[in-house]
């Protein structure tokens, strides 16, 4: 049934995919502009209506208060996070935010959590996976960066939940594109896997050994990649005009987007070219062009490229290897594509990398994998299990402020520890925990993930009570946590107070499409798309009433027309999608003569063999599917 | 803030292996899946040596348990198992978590010897934590106890570091001096080395003790073990040495 397609889906910081195991490949589901890479970029149209990827761009350029992109930065941050973000990117936060609350960015008038944002793009892929398989998609595989701690995992996870998807599996975005790489190439050895994105980095060395894909050490930064670059030239080019032609584009949301545009472009030309003339029109008519050579780029990246020097040589640190212990280096993320990253890469491993992946598609094929053998497994997977590890190390905070470290780094997961508590107190029945996650020495360096209160513990004289509180990783990479006081036997009751995140009412309160009425919501939006194009086909119709053409037809065509017509508006009120799409199609067929007529008359020939609701200049869509149209730019 | 979950820990009460028979299709159970049917059987309360069957011996064939490890994954681990009902995924969680520690702690040589310490009823950890706790109260740096016979080695290095970092602030460059702290690193991995393998004879004595069944030589167990105690302090001693001497070679 169709309803048990898991497919695998990269939530990028630039771009988002999906992806689904087509017998034995994994392939990449379009949408339905015919492209594979959804642009993770959402804005808000003149109706609040969400508006997303590349239908999004020009809201970007004209609206920017009612867009935003790279949201991906947002995700499990808070507001005191994320100052430096502030300064280089247009995210503009709600007035009423309170310390400690989960972020909220305004669009318009309105205001989101990055989850929501996320789960706006989610819903977007959900969607053109619907319209592919024809049916409901509900179950999918998430890619994160491996970097990526416990509250950007939930966030992720929330977003999910929010676009309506079970997530069976939160993946990292390195592994990920290890299965991809493995499936192709089947061979025993070490890979170390460089991943640089539009916004994160990570470096993940892999042992692949019959079929076992075990992590052996990760590292990264999910702060780190080309947005970096683009905020680099953009910052150029501003301090150019104002020094030129003495304006300040900064506050100018609309000319900062022009600018992001074009410096995007160059600097992407510049992975072929030697040289590129960025030329940006400025709303005064002023033209700001400036020639940059590939030279003068990287030397201007190189300091960023070399934030991924440090990470590299931690992991292979960690992994107890050498460079030359690394059978292979595999490259992803679109930032690889520059030469200069991919020299660095050479001098790092002492190797030639490998680059026969597409670096922006891998990821998203690698979560089809996984989302494969989380679904049972087929021919080409059977023998595949991916055994990945935590990136960060979770510690519990013990007196004078410091972190006690339970679960190393690069500890496989699921991996758990147990830790003892008493009380200082006679009587005592709570006992506070503080959890965080980090490699930094004292417990205020590290990132707090939760506080617990370990509640319910039977009276009894200070330091009796010995409650058992166990921490546990799992697969995804999340922690959950449990307690029970041993002398009693008595679980405590717990009570997580996320440092960042969503508590799980505001998740319920955020759901744009329920799974459980996955069904249902699915009928119901074919059922508004084919009276969408319904609509479409009428007033084409009307259209062509008024034509000249119209009284080329013979009496018997336009009654039988008129009659098909009557047919379409009688069902085009009913919860009936195939009775609406049948009627559509017969008044279609019916009206390709007044189309051909319609056609001799125009002047445009290139319209030839179209029919009738065609002939309405690209409205329609050109072929039936039960989404939402298009819209072209 | 409302509660964002609250879980609930798995009875722990033992399961007698070799009568038990799995939940699902009522064959007599494996340990951890069932041998008849594969279902995923509910975690046993057993120490990581029992977890692969293995008898609490030190000297063990890592390649073996490695090999081990991947099987026991293939069974186990929560994504082959994701299509089960939801009691069999919690419990593919846990033993899954505990297969991964268990093989973590087993296969490095250190962690494995204090593991078995502690299964034997010494507290290395809470020993050390005492100490550092003590330390922290009374605002003291640590106390370490240097080996007698490294005293006048250390004190040599000690004195050499101070130098090193002095003539650093003064933005200056020793090489002499780097190379006499040069040799002591190659000469503390020279004993880092010795250590681990005077472990290793400790090992194979305790293994012995094991072959020969439990309560026999409780004495002579006591001895190997207290060897063993020491030769883990001396060995960490030396690794923070080699560590501290590396930190400040890379600056």
């Amino acid at each position: 049934m169709a309803s048990d397609h898991i497919v695998g889906i990269d939530l990028g910081t630039t771009n988002s995919l999906v992806a689904f195991m087509q017998g034995d490949t994994p392939v990449v589901i379009p949408g339905d502009d015919g492209s594979n890479l959804v642009p993770s970029l959402v804005a808000l149209d003149d109706k609040d209506q969400a508006v997303i990827g590349n239908s999004a761009r020009r809201n970007l350029i004209e609206t920017p208060e009612r867009a935003v992109y790279s949201v991906k930065r947002l995700m499990g941050r808070g507001v005191e996070d994320i100052r430096e973000e502030l300064k280089l990117f247009p995210f503009r936060l709600a007035e009423d935010l309170q310390p400690g609350e989960v972020l909220r960015i305004k669009l318009g008038e309105k205001t989101f959590t990055p989850p929501e944002i996320s789960a706006l793009i989610l819903r977007q892929l959900r969607r053109n996976a619907e319209r592919y398989f024809n049916g409901p998609v509900v179950k999918a595989v998430i890619t994160v960066p491996a970097y990526f701690n416990d509250a950007q995992r939930q966030a992720t996870k929330d977003a999910g939940r929010i676009a309506g998807l079970e997530v069976l599996r939160l993946v990292n975005e390195p592994t990920a594109a290890s299965l991809a790489y493995g499936l192709d190439k089947k061979q025993n050895g070490i890979v170390a896997v460089y991943d640089l994105g539009g916004g994160t980095f990570d470096i993940s060395i892999l042992k692949l050994h019959d079929g076992i894909f075990e992590v052996v050490a990760t590292n990264g930064d999910t702060h780190l990649g080309g947005d970096d670059i683009d905020n680099l030239l953009i910052t150029i080019a501003l301090d150019d005009i104002r020094g030129d032609l003495g304006v300040d584009l900064r506050r100018n949301a609309e000319a900062v987007q022009a600018i992001r545009k074009a410096v995007i472009e160059a600097k992407i030309a510049l992975s072929s070219k030697p040289s590129v003339k960025l030329d940006v029109e400025l709303a005064s008519g002023k033209r700001y062009q400036r020639e940059i050579t590939r030279e003068q780029f990287e030397q201007l990246i190189q300091p960023v490229i070399d934030r991924t020097v440090g990470p590299c040589k931690q992991a292979l640190k960690d992994a107890n290897l050498k460079p030359e212990q690394i059978d292979e280096v595999v490259l992803v993320g679109g930032s690889t594509r520059i030469p200069k990253v991919r020299a660095l890469v050479k001098e790092l491993f002492q190797r030639e990398p490998h680059t026969g992946l597409n670096p922006d598609e891998v990821v998203a094929l690698g979560a089809a994998v996984q989302a494969n053998i989380l679904g049972g497994g087929s021919e080409a997977t059977q023998n595949m299990l991916l055994l990945d590890v935590t990136p960060l190390s979770l510690g519990i905070e013990v007196a004078g402020g410091v972190t006690d470290k339970i679960i190393l780094r690069n500890s496989t997961i699921p991996a758990s520890a147990t830790q003892f508590y008493t009380t200082q107190v006679d009587g005592q029945a709570n006992v506070a925990i503080h959890v965080l996650q980090g490699e930094r020495e004292l417990a205020k360096d590290c990132r707090s993930l939760a506080r617990f209160d370990l509640k319910g513990i039977p009276p009894m004289a200070a330091g009796i009570p010995r409650v058992e509180v166990k921490l546990l990783i799992d697969a995804n990479g999340i922690l959950h946590v449990s307690a029970r006081e041993q002398r009693s036997g008595k679980e405590a009751e717990i009570q997580v107070q996320p440092s960042y995140g969503l508590t799980d009412e505001q998740v319920e309160g955020m759901i744009l499409d329920s799974f459980d009425n996955a069904e249902e919501d699915f009928h119901r939006r074919q059922v508004i798309e084919a009276r969408n194009e319904a609509a479409t086909i009428l007033a084409a119709l009307e259209k062509g009433k008024k034509s000249a053409a119209w009284g080329q037809l013979t009496t018997d065509e336009r009654k039988q027309i008129a009659k098909m017509e009557k047919a379409l508006v009688a069902v085009q009120a009913e919860d009936d999608h195939a009775a609406i799409r049948k009627a559509i199609d017969a008044l279609n067929q019916g009206t390709t003569r007044l189309a051909e007529l319609m056609m001799d008359t125009a002047v445009s020939t290139a319209l030839k063999g179209k029919n009738m609701d065609e002939t309405d200049l690209g409205e329609g869509p050109t072929a039936p599917h039960p989404m939402a149209k298009a819209e072209f730019e | 803030m409302t509660t964002k979950s609250v879980l609930t820990v798995i009875g722990t009460k033992p399961l007698s292996e070799d009568t038990h028979s799995c939940w699902s299709c009522g064959a007599m159970r494996a340990a951890h899946f069932c041998g008849s049917c594969g279902k995923v059987q509910p975690p046993a309360p057993v120490d990581y040596f029992s977890f692969f069957g293995l008898q609490r011996k030190l000297d063990l064939d890592v390649a073996k348990l490695e090999k081990e490890f991947y099987e026991l994954s293939r069974r186990l681990h929560p994504d082959l198992n994701a299509r089960a009902g939801s009691q069999e995924q919690q419990w593919s969680l846990e033993q899954s978590s505990l297969l991964n520690d268990a093989y973590r702690t087993l296969r490095d040589p250190i962690k494995r010897t204090e593991y078995l310490l502690h299964l034997e009823g010494v507290a290395l950890e809470e020993q050390s934590k005492a100490a550092t706790e003590q330390a922290r109260a009374t605002g003291e740096t640590k106390k370490q106890i240097v080996p007698p016979d490294m005293l006048e080695e250390v004190f040599e290095l000690n004195m050499q570091l101070e130098e090193l970092r002095m003539t650093r602030k003064m933005g200056e460059d020793d090489p002499a001096l780097l190379a006499e702290i040069g040799e002591h690193k190659v000469t503390l991995e020279a004993k880092h080395q010795a250590l681990l393998e005077e472990l290793r004879t400790h090992w194979k004595a305790w293994d012995s003790l094991i072959d020969r069944g439990p309560g026999t030589d409780g004495t002579e167990r006591a001895r190997v073990r207290d060897l063993m105690v020491d030769g883990l302090n001396r060995r960490n001693y030396v690794r923070n040495l080699v560590r501290d001497v590396n930190a400040e070679l890379e600056e």
